[in-house]
């Protein structure tokens, strides 16, 4: 039986027809893809892993809502011109509590992973609400709308943290507790700011090559 | 909406009497599809036109870029495109079987069913639930009913496969069949994820390893449902239009089967230079360019199949947009196979050249595909000829003009992005600062969004076209053919 007349079989069978299309796209997956998600190395903190507290967690979730990902990547590649605009490149253990990931695809603003600590507070709010009074050219939208919101109304913070904990995120129970009191009083604008202040700062900076050209 | 679902069922229970094909159905999601190709692509020009007047975003939440663009790929994506291709399967599954479409009250949900979900999810993305994950933005409640419907999709479709009066399972069968299957295995293991609310839940992989399944998903969704989908929907209407059977059969059935096998490991091209291990980015290179040779043996037999029929392109619009559509799936294939190579991806990543490929494969390839299918489809479902081959022909060159341009402009401003991004000068400093290379982009963008309300003015031509043609009539009932007894099932 030659390979046409074995496939001849398969042309006028429906059930080996799925069968083989399920186990001819499954083959890529399985090698590629699965041993990826078992690969400890890319889920095991290590002293550059930092763990959100309940503010840049709120934080990090108004960002994923309000679409930033869209035009803003947080993944320096390690190349001398990136490491040279935006810091250090950026590294596995860095992303090990980052539920959904959010490198981004494309750069219409710059690259944000080692925004933190660039800026003054004041600078992020002011370009938040109108960022072509700080940056002429600027195409990106302002955000007004989040100085008038509560950061406590974004989402339960403290089922959040128990889902997360539930992950495997350290989160204690007294961290859980003590969440809605450290959102209390602050606007999504702050929590917002407190998220784009902390990103990529955790990583020790023995060998930074000069990063401050942006 | 209610009142036709009614009027449908009712057609749907005196048809369920007799073997004509059901066909009310296809007309419906011709319809709707056209509505979200509106919808989404009006989305696209308006997104496009922020990009030159950020004024545009009007500091309002629910019209902000980041909020429109998901709607935007949504919209197109699966309003637009999975509406045709379930319009499309239930025309072609029934004719290449010779039998009427399975459970067709089933059918009737899944067809409505979808409808409702595009519009809820929509609006649910312009109220910021979303997941993030591009193409798979829809929160967990939405992933649930897109599970559901698909699995009815699949009964519906794999179904009337098995009661077919007809041996052999036509090629269009088998890709169709792809997308069914693929799809369902990458939607669910994507998605999974712990809900904390009804508007927010935490993927199940974390960092770099969400990164990677994301992007097996991501590219494989282009993949299995924009391409293989619509290559369904090419093998079954090139040949009806050409009146010419297919070049090749065994060359369809060898790529038929190195494209399912070999897809589904491209998608950490998308990941170069990124956090993940470099064997998973080099075997995603490896086999990006190694799916060049499926892809061009597919185009090669299209063009192979139109050969001798040339002269139909003179008179059939619908035959136009599908050889066009041919062109285009061999240019973006082939740039796909290129910028999956690591030292051009290194210009291409983060740039408006990715921008410019999508929109060569999704306008150039799944929109024109689609308005072939549709073109064809329309005069047949009606018995009418087509209100006006003029506007027809008129759509074709706006449509050619408009992706045309919209290429050339993303060209040239994700080359110049990415190669002003990377440029130092000799003493090792970067030779421009962010901010000023992209204020270089204005024109680039003014062009695209001119470009892109060509195209969307086109769809619109289509649509009143279409209207014209359609209006107050239904669907004629079609009984399927004798079977030729050397290929009774």
């Amino acid at each position: 039986m030659n390979a046409l007349s074995l496939h001849k079989k398969l042309e006028e069978n429906a059930g080996l027809l799925i069968f083989g299309i399920l186990l001819v796209s499954a083959i890529g997956g399985l090698v590629q893809v699965l041993p990826t998600i078992f690969q400890d190395t890319l889920s095991t903190p290590t002293e550059n892993t930092r763990m959100y507290d309940a503010v840049e967690l709120t934080g990090r979730d108004i960002y994923i809502r309000e679409g930033c990902s869209t035009c803003h990547s947080q993944q320096v590649r390690p190349l001398i011109a990136e490491v040279e605009r935006y810091g250090q490149y950026s590294r596995s253990d860095e992303f090990v509590y980052d539920r959904p990931f959010l490198w981004g695809s494309k750069r219409t603003g710059p690259d944000l992973h080692r925004i933190g600590g660039k800026y003054s507070d004041a600078w992020h709010r002011i370009h938040l609400i109108d960022p072509r009074r700080v940056v002429k050219d600027s195409i990106m939208p302002g955000y007004p709308w989040l100085v008038n919101r509560p950061a406590s109304g974004a989402g339960d913070i403290q089922a959040k943290m128990k889902v997360l904990q539930g992950l495997g995120h350290p989160y204690t129970d007294e961290q859980i507790a003590a969440a809605p009191a450290q959102l209390a009083g602050l606007q999504e604008m702050d929590a917002l700011i407190r998220y784009l202040q902390m990103l990529g700062t955790n990583r020790p900076t023995g060998n930074d090559p000069d990063a401050h050209a942006h | 909406m209610e009142q036709a679902v009614t009027s449908a069922m009712t057609t749907s229970n005196t048809h369920l009497r007799d073997d004509s094909y059901l066909d009310d159905i296809v007309s419906r999601l011709v319809q709707f599809s056209v509505f979200w190709a509106i919808v989404g692509m009006g989305a696209g020009v308006y997104i496009a036109a922020q990009l030159v007047w950020p004024a545009l975003n009007f500091d309002t939440a629910w019209l902000s870029f980041g909020r429109l663009r998901p709607l935007h790929t949504n919209g197109v994506i699966f309003g637009f495109g999975v509406t045709a291709l379930m319009a499309t399967a239930f025309y072609t599954v029934q004719r290449t079987c010779h039998v009427k479409l399975f459970a067709p009250r089933l059918a009737w949900i899944v067809a409505y069913g979808w409808q409702l979900l595009i519009v809820l999810g929509g609006l649910s993305l312009l109220a910021g639930w979303t997941s993030s994950k591009e193409y798979a933005e829809l929160e967990w409640p939405f992933d649930i009913a897109i599970t559901l419907l698909w699995v009815g999709f699949g009964i519906v479709f794999f179904g009337t496969i098995a009661k077919r009066k007809i041996k052999p399972i036509y090629i269009s069968n088998w890709f169709y069949g792809g997308l069914i299957i693929v799809i369902a295995m990458l939607h669910i293991f994507n998605n999974l994820a712990i809900p904390v609310t009804l508007d927010k839940s935490y993927s199940l992989y974390a960092g770099a390893q969400d990164a990677v399944v994301q992007w097996w998903y991501g590219h494989n969704a282009v993949g299995f449902l924009l391409t293989g989908g619509f290559l369904g929907m090419l093998y079954y209407f090139l040949p009806k239009q050409a009146e010419r059977p297919i070049w090749s059969y065994r060359l369809s059935i060898i790529s038929f089967w190195a494209f399912t096998y070999l897809y589904i490991w491209a998608g950490p091209h998308h990941l170069h230079y990124n956090a993940i291990p470099e064997w998973v980015q080099s075997l995603g290179m490896v086999m990006s360019v190694i799916l060049l040779a499926p892809s061009w043996a597919t185009m090669i037999n299209g063009v192979m199949t139109v050969s001798g029929a040339w002269q139909k392109l003179k008179t059939d619009p619908a035959m136009k947009f599908t050889v066009l559509a041919l062109a285009f799936y061999g240019l973006a294939t082939f740039e796909g196979s290129m910028m999956a190579v690591r030292s051009v991806n290194v210009v291409s990543h983060f740039t408006d050249w990715t921008v410019g490929h999508v929109h060569s494969g999704a306008l150039g390839w799944n929109a024109m595909i689609t308005y072939g299918a549709f073109y064809f489809l329309v005069p047949r479902l009606v018995n009418r000829p087509l209100y006006s081959t003029r506007l027809a022909n008129a759509h074709f060159w706006l449509a050619l003009a408009g992706t045309m341009l919209y290429i050339m402009a993303m060209w040239a401003a994700g080359v110049s992005q990415g190669l002003l991004w990377l440029s130092m000068d000799e003493i090792g400093e970067l030779q421009y600062g962010f901010v000023d290379i992209m204020a270089s982009m204005t024109s680039y963008y003014g062009l695209r969004f001119i470009a892109g309300f060509i195209f969307l003015v086109g769809a619109v031509m289509m649509a009143y076209n279409f209207y014209m043609t359609m209006r107050s009539t239904e669907a004629v009932r079609v009984r399927p053919p004798q079977v030729d007894p050397a290929y009774q099932a």
